[in-house]
């Protein structure tokens, strides 16, 4: 068993039935609250939506117009689309609200997505060579990644993939990484990138031709303030999404590490595994709604299947729990966590102490490798 | 259909509304608004008998929105309710109207199961103004466009609903044949639409209505009785429907003596009873769509599938990422993480932490 691993076997069978217990807890009390709750953040986006469509009609109002759609598709992503295609509704049995049909306002194909994310990721989550959101397969963003001069672009890649972050997570499914490194095979990815091409011919037709279009002689200024929410809105999430699993003192775990003496993850390791493998942001209750409850991501990757809203009353239960085992719940304000985050893009991008490459010191301000510093 | 409908259902629409679907928007509009979904209101709850002591029934009158296509007498919908404004369940009625059009009102008549969610809900608390979900019309037991001179319905207990449905549209269409209208219940008391029976039997044209009780002593279905009272019946076109003893009774007496088929002029249709769960790993596991059978090892349902041979899709095998969400058409399954039972029908499950109690079928 790993160093990393401050609990005993017995301490970590007993963690994992309380997390247990408190799932438990929340499936059997899943009701009318939660349902109204979700069905009114789906009215409210909608509403944003018609309004932010709406007032493009209205130029002075632009900044409005924008701002609303912004709201609409932050809220169409986070709070609905990426619960609910977790399976966070699904016992409610209303097809609007279901993981297997329900499809998001971004690039992304759900079913892509629900493939990369709900079973690599959570499965995998922060196990090096495993988890692909490591970095995204673009990024170094833990020192277990080793180092290559690709990397010295890693503040260029983080600015882009943020950007630019709904066509990043679209072509995230194609395993890019994968196909250069020979792992994969383009014929692999001939069905995926169909469906690719064929959700993104929707988007763009939808926000870049057709709302313009209908604005008439305003088609400018309607495509510009679309392209600015969809902007803001890959701003926000690439923002929670790394707050949520890139500051420092979160944990990478390998294969090794996470196996038993049976040689598989026990249940109790998989729970303290997704505990420090993630970061909570703190903030106000519309934040929370705002970022789609990742603000509290440990909880999510505890219990990734149970209704967002329920997240916060969750957390307090999770911080003593954390508590009386010693376990670190990584949490912190959004700036703080920001920061964090950025020092590691940037810290990553330079190669480890003691990687020997002819002529880098330019590069690394001085510091080289010596004989002397492998051995130490 | 109107232009707005055909505007609603425009790919223009679809691609404005992209990737929701414009009913995700008109629904938040008016309930009654629909460009492809069907829902409808309740117009009116009419209680049928109330026998004290026994469950009531009632016939429910449902307005649909105009996306309905109407239905053929002898039809079944799949109606859905959220009781207490969460989960949403659905179930199978027949609707007991007459054959009706796009957008036409219909009724289905139905008993409070006492351990049933949705008939209980409607038949006891729903009130004129609620809305439910609905499919379209579905179901093959129907009368042809033409009908013979002669046919025979035959029912037991609730089985009566879409031959009523049948008998209603021969009134309406003016059939001049004769119809033969046999209809098995426990009591006179628990007689559904006995007032209009009566009326149709004394002036209806040709029809012939038997109401039987064999509890107290009316005879049972045999082929002496029915040959007595329909001569040649294995020729004449038969509609039945009714709980399953009644219909092996139908299908034993319309094959030709000494043998196993029944007559090709008989139409069934039965309902099937609820499979209990019995806490065991005890009965069969179906997988419907490949036709695989297995006895229940008590395993979890993605095991049972891949033991049968099946490779159905898998993800996490932990309850936790969804993709192996299958649809159980039938059965109890226990949720071994949280020990949490279900028997609800065509219901989306996770099968690798599902494991079956008793009978159970899944769509894979």
């Amino acid at each position: 068993m790993s160093d990393k691993i401050t609990l005993t076997p017995e301490q970590l069978e007993k963690f994992g039935d309380e997390m247990d217990a408190i799932r438990q807890r929340v499936v059997a009390d899943l009701g009318e609250a939660d349902a109204t709750y979700i069905r009114n953040v789906v009215k409210a986006q909608r509403g944003f939506e018609a309004a932010g469509r709406a007032l493009f009609y209205l130029p002075p109002a632009w900044p409005l117009a924008v701002a609303s759609l912004s709201i609409s598709k932050i809220l169409d992503n986070m709070e609905i689309g990426h619960n609910v295609m977790h399976g966070q509704y699904d016992w409610m049995g209303d097809p609007g609200l279901n993981s297997r049909m329900y499809e998001w306002d971004t690039m992304a194909p759900s079913a892509n997505w629900k493939h990369g994310h709900n079973y690599i990721h959570h499965t995998y989550t922060n196990i090096l060579g495993k988890d692909r959101d490591i970095g995204y397969g673009i990024l170094r963003i833990d020192e277990d990644q080793p180092w290559h001069p690709y990397y010295l672009g890693n503040p260029l890649y983080a600015f882009l993939l943020m950007v630019f972050f709904e066509w990043g997570v679209a072509l995230h499914d194609l395993e890019v990484e994968n196909v250069v490194k020979g792992k994969r095979d383009w014929e692999d990815n001939k069905a995926l990138a169909a469906g690719i091409r064929r959700k993104i011919k929707r988007q763009v037709f939808k926000d870049y031709v057709a709302f313009p279009a209908l604005t008439g002689p305003l088609f400018p200024l309607t495509f510009a303030g679309n392209a600015t929410a969809n902007l803001i809105r890959n701003i926000w999430t690439f923002n929670i999404i790394f707050c949520g699993h890139f500051p420092a003192g979160v944990a990478t775990f390998t294969l090794d590490e996470i196996a038993n003496e049976d040689g598989v993850e026990s249940r109790g390791h998989w729970y303290y595994r997704q505990l420090l493998g993630s970061a909570n942001i703190t903030g106000s209750k519309l934040f929370h709604v705002m970022s789609g409850n990742l603000s509290h991501q440990i909880e999510h990757h505890l219990f990734p299947d149970i209704p967002a809203r329920r997240y916060p009353e969750i957390a307090e239960e999770v911080r003593e729990i954390c508590e009386r085992y010693g376990l670190q719940y990584n949490t912190g304000s959004l700036g703080k966590q920001l920061g964090s985050v950025a020092k590691k893009i940037f810290k990553m991008s330079l190669p480890p102490k003691g990687t020997k490459i002819p002529g880098l010191s330019v590069l690394t301000g001085g510091r080289q490798s010596t004989p002397a510093a492998d051995a130490a | 259909m109107g232009i707005t409908q055909t505007l609603l259902r425009s790919r223009a629409v679809e691609a404005l509304t992209s990737p929701h679907g414009v009913d995700r928007y008109l629904e938040l509009v008016n309930p009654m608004w629909a460009a492809k979904e069907v829902r409808a209101r309740i117009v009116e709850v009419h209680r049928e008998v109330d026998v004290p002591g026994h469950p009531p029934v009632a016939t429910i009158t449902l307005q649909p929105t105009s996306t309905w296509r109407g239905h053929r007498a002898g039809q079944h919908v799949q109606l859905g309710v959220e009781v207490h404004g969460a989960r949403r369940t659905t179930r199978v009625f027949s609707v007991s109207s007459h054959e009706a059009g796009p957008g036409e009102p219909f009724t289905i008549t139905l008993r409070a199961n006492p351990d049933g969610v949705v008939s209980k809900f409607l038949v006891e608390e729903a009130q004129p103004g609620t809305i439910v979900h609905l499919s379209q019309a579905e179901g093959e037991f129907t009368l042809p466009a033409h009908v013979p001179d002669h046919v025979v319905f035959i029912s037991g207990g609730s089985g009566i609903t879409p031959l009523m449905s049948m008998l209603r549209t021969l009134q309406r269409r003016t059939h001049r044949g004769r119809v033969t209208f046999l209809h098995y219940a426990q009591s006179p008391e628990h007689q559904i639409f006995a007032e209009e029976l009566a009326d149709v039997a004394r002036s209806g044209y040709g029809v012939d209505v038997h109401l039987l009780h064999p509890e107290l002593g009316d005879p049972a279905l045999s082929p002496a009785w029915l040959e007595r009272l329909v001569p040649g019946y294995r020729d004449v076109p038969t509609w039945a429907c009714g709980p399953a003893p009644l219909i092996e009774a139908v299908r034993k007496t319309y094959a030709a003596p000494g043998g196993e088929e029944a007559s090709d002029a008989l139409n069934i249709e039965y309902f099937k009873p609820p499979t209990v769960s019995n806490g065991a790993a005890e009965g069969q596991v179906s997988f419907s769509r490949t036709g695989t059978n297995a006895p229940n090892s008590g395993a979890t349902l993605l095991e049972q599938a891949e033991a049968a041979g099946l490779s159905p899709e898998f993800g996490c095998r932990m309850g936790i990422c969804f993709s192996c969400t299958a649809t159980k058409t039938e059965g109890t399954v226990t949720n071994v993480l949280t020990g949490e039972t279900s028997s609800l029908p065509d219901e989306g499950v996770r099968i690798c932490v599902s494991a079956p109690q008793g009978d159970c079928s899944l769509d894979l």
